[in-house]
């Protein structure tokens, strides 16, 4: 297994070549195997989400722009109840079409919403799995963290082998970057939820289900909406990578900018995503404060 | 007396990895600092035997660590014991299935909490609302009973505001409304007033022999101040160490503490004020002369009394039959501070 012929004080025992060649191999030929295999039944499997996320992109292309222009302004009015925000939502938008980048720019917003949605439908449960166990705490937690440090280029390569070139692979690459905060934040957030609070509510006789849905949920939802706002911010910061593999969107003039060196297209598209960022930053933190309302003092006597 | 609504029978906790175990070391005789120090297990209560009767106050004392909030916990069971019984109304409280043990915590004992353990994502009335939607109590029939007991307490108007905005003593009125919402029979009372402030919690202490005086709940009230527990408890039991060392009548426990740990608990309070006649006089009325004073007449006024009359001793009086008599000398040596039992090094602190 180990090549001693070339051991010296600056090169640490290393595989014999031909081992090591054999291995990568023995790898890339079973993961292709698998991939002939199964990669049909998985894209099967994905088809009605492909579906889902091209007809909601197509939704919101067909949408009329002054519609458009209303629904964000209203988003905008939800979260941070400021006419200031709303304005320049407003405002931001109409630049983006002036500036021809209404097309991406609608296709990235479906493509983080549908990201967003499903990191919260599946992140957030598992973060109360998480909560209620020490044990499955600690499998996941690794996890996380691999997901979070792993360059993403790496997982996409398997993405690809799987499901090809194409929405849903970059759909999935979206989320394996984006989800840890939501699971942690969820989990973190029940975990520091008041013990004596929650012995209240076992002293008045609150059935467990009671309890995560009277009390800790509840009580976590601060740190669970921080997550979400992190799953949108990260999610967006994906977009460009996501564009790699056929993700339509912002991210695909962008990459053709660093391609080609054309700066102005690349600073716009760039632009255009950090605008985006900032809006959805801004309206979903203004609504987790909103949340925490209640645990301002104030007219106290 | 009236019937025992809790009944704690041999009742042991400990803490550590293998309670069980331990058990039988501990009934062997050994203490807690041995059982700590050579076993890596903390003692939490040692054999406490404890009968409540029903509609009474039974008050809790200790000092901190010495296993007052244990015990109350067993009570409703959010601590299983090591060994031992707990009875309530004659039913093993152990034996309770999840289900039933649900229902007894919802209808049958309720909880008020020395840090409060409001919920702080609700409102006022939502709190006291709690324990009622819990039983299932439909929206318009919990919404009046919460109602009620938030005027009950003194909170009208207050219904909207968070538990944030309210001051430590409305925040405990909440607490406390909440609790009697339910409605249930027992009421427990961990260190409920400790937190607030002297004049507030005598505000509260007010607020709960009043409503006592009407509801007649079986209450359990913990604390650590003697004068508090002298206000409110008829009975009182002293833990030490998880061990109970005297439980008796007020007046039991300032005439006749059971070691120093509790002569040094009764020092300070003020023993003309809370010792009464009836608990210090000769039961023979027959050679008494003065005037008639009530035996329930605490010292300070009965001395009052005898000042005023230039009089030497007086007669007992009880619902209008001479019970005894007491001469000023034994008044004067029932107000004196007792001696300190204990050698310095052996107080507890
Ligand atoms: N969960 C626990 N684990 C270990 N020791 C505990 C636990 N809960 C209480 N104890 C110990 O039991 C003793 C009694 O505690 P507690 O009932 O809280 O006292 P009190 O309410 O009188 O201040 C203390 O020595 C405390 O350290
Ligand atoms: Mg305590």
């Amino acid at each position: 297994m180990i090549d001693w012929t070339k051991l010296t004080w600056t090169q640490p025992p290393v595989m014999a070549r031909d081992d090591l060649r054999d291995l990568k191999k023995l790898i890339d030929g079973s993961f292709r195997d698998f991939s002939r295999e199964y990669g049909e039944a998985l894209e099967n499997f994905f088809y009605p989400l492909l579906k889902f996320l091209a007809g909601l992109q197509q939704l919101l292309l067909a949408t009329p722009w002054p519609l458009m222009l209303v629904l964000l302004g209203l988003f905008a009015w939800i979260g941070s109840r400021s006419w200031k925000m709303v304005a320049g939502t407003v405002a931001c938008f109409l630049v983006i079409g002036w500036l021809d980048m209404w097309e991406d720019t609608m296709a990235t917003l479906a493509i983080v919403s549908v990201a967003t949605f499903l990191c919260i439908a599946i992140g957030i449960p598992v973060g109360i799995w998480m909560a209620r166990s020490n044990r499955v705490q600690a499998a996941i937690l690794p996890i996380l963290d691999i997901m979070q440090t792993i360059p993403s280029f790496v997982y996409l390569i398997p993405v690809v082998m799987l499901l090809g070139i194409g929405k849903v692979p970059g759909l999935i690459a979206v989320m394996i970057y984006a989800i840890p905060p939501i699971v942690r934040l969820t989990n973190l957030g029940i975990r520091l939820v008041d013990e004596e609070v929650l012995e209240a509510a076992d002293a008045f006789g609150a059935s467990r289900r009671e309890r995560l849905w009277g009390v800790q949920i509840p009580l976590a939802l601060p740190n669970i909406f921080a997550g979400v706002n992190q799953t949108i911010m990260m999610s967006l910061s994906m977009v460009v990578v996501a564009s790699m593999i056929g993700v339509p969107g912002l991210g695909v003039p962008v990459l053709r900018a660093v391609t080609n060196q054309y700066l102005a297209l690349g600073l716009m598209n760039g632009l255009a995503i950090v605008a985006i960022a900032i809006i959805f930053d801004r309206v979903s933190q203004s609504f987790g404060k909103r949340l925490q309302k209640h645990r301002e003092g104030g007219h106290g006597v | 007396m009236s019937e025992t609504k809790i009944s704690i029978r041999n009742l042991y906790k400990i803490f550590g990895r293998n309670p069980a175990s331990m058990v039988d070391r501990v009934r062997g005789g050994l203490s807690k600092p041995d059982l700590l120090d050579q076993h890596n297990h903390v003692l939490g209560l040692e054999d406490i035997n404890l009968d409540i009767p029903a509609s009474g106050v039974q008050v809790i004392m200790g000092l901190s660590g010495s296993g007052k909030s244990t015990l109350i916990r067993h009570i409703n069971r959010l601590i299983e014991p090591t060994a031992g019984e707990i009875f309530i109304d004659g039913e093993n409280v152990l034996a309770m299935k999840p289900e039933k043990l649900r229902d007894f915590r919802r209808f049958k004992a309720s909880m008020v909490f020395q840090k409060f353990a409001l919920l702080p994502h609700r409102t006022v009335i939502q709190n006291v609302l709690y324990g009622v939607q819990i039983q299932g109590v439909d929206e318009k029939q919990a919404l009046d009973r919460a109602q009620r007991w938030l005027e009950r307490v003194g909170l009208k108007g207050f219904e909207l505001h968070y538990p944030a905005q309210l001051s430590g003593g409305m925040q405990q009125r909440v607490g406390l409304a909440r609790a009697l919402a339910t409605d249930a029979e027992i009421l427990l009372m961990d260190e409920a007033f400790s937190a607030l402030d002297p004049l507030i919690r005598t505000d509260m202490q007010d607020v709960l022999l009043d409503l006592q005086d009407e509801l007649h709940k079986t209450i359990v009230f913990i604390t650590h101040d003697l004068d508090e527990a002298l206000r409110i408890g008829e009975n009182i039991a002293i833990l030490r160490d998880g061990r109970m060392i005297q439980s008796g009548s007020g007046q039991d426990i300032i005439l006749k503490p059971a070691d120093a740990y509790v002569t040094d608990f009764i020092q300070d309070i003020n023993r003309a004020r809370v010792l009464q006649v009836g608990s210090v006089m000769d039961k023979d009325p027959s050679s008494a002369t003065g005037p008639e004073i009530e035996s329930t007449t605490a010292m300070e006024e009965a001395l009052q009394v005898l000042a005023k009359s230039k009089a030497q001793s007086a007669i007992v009086v009880r619902r209008g039959k001479q019970v005894g008599s007491i001469s000023l000398d034994q008044m004067i040596a029932a107000i004196a501070r007792p001696k300190q039992g204990a050698a310095p090094e052996q107080r507890y602190r």
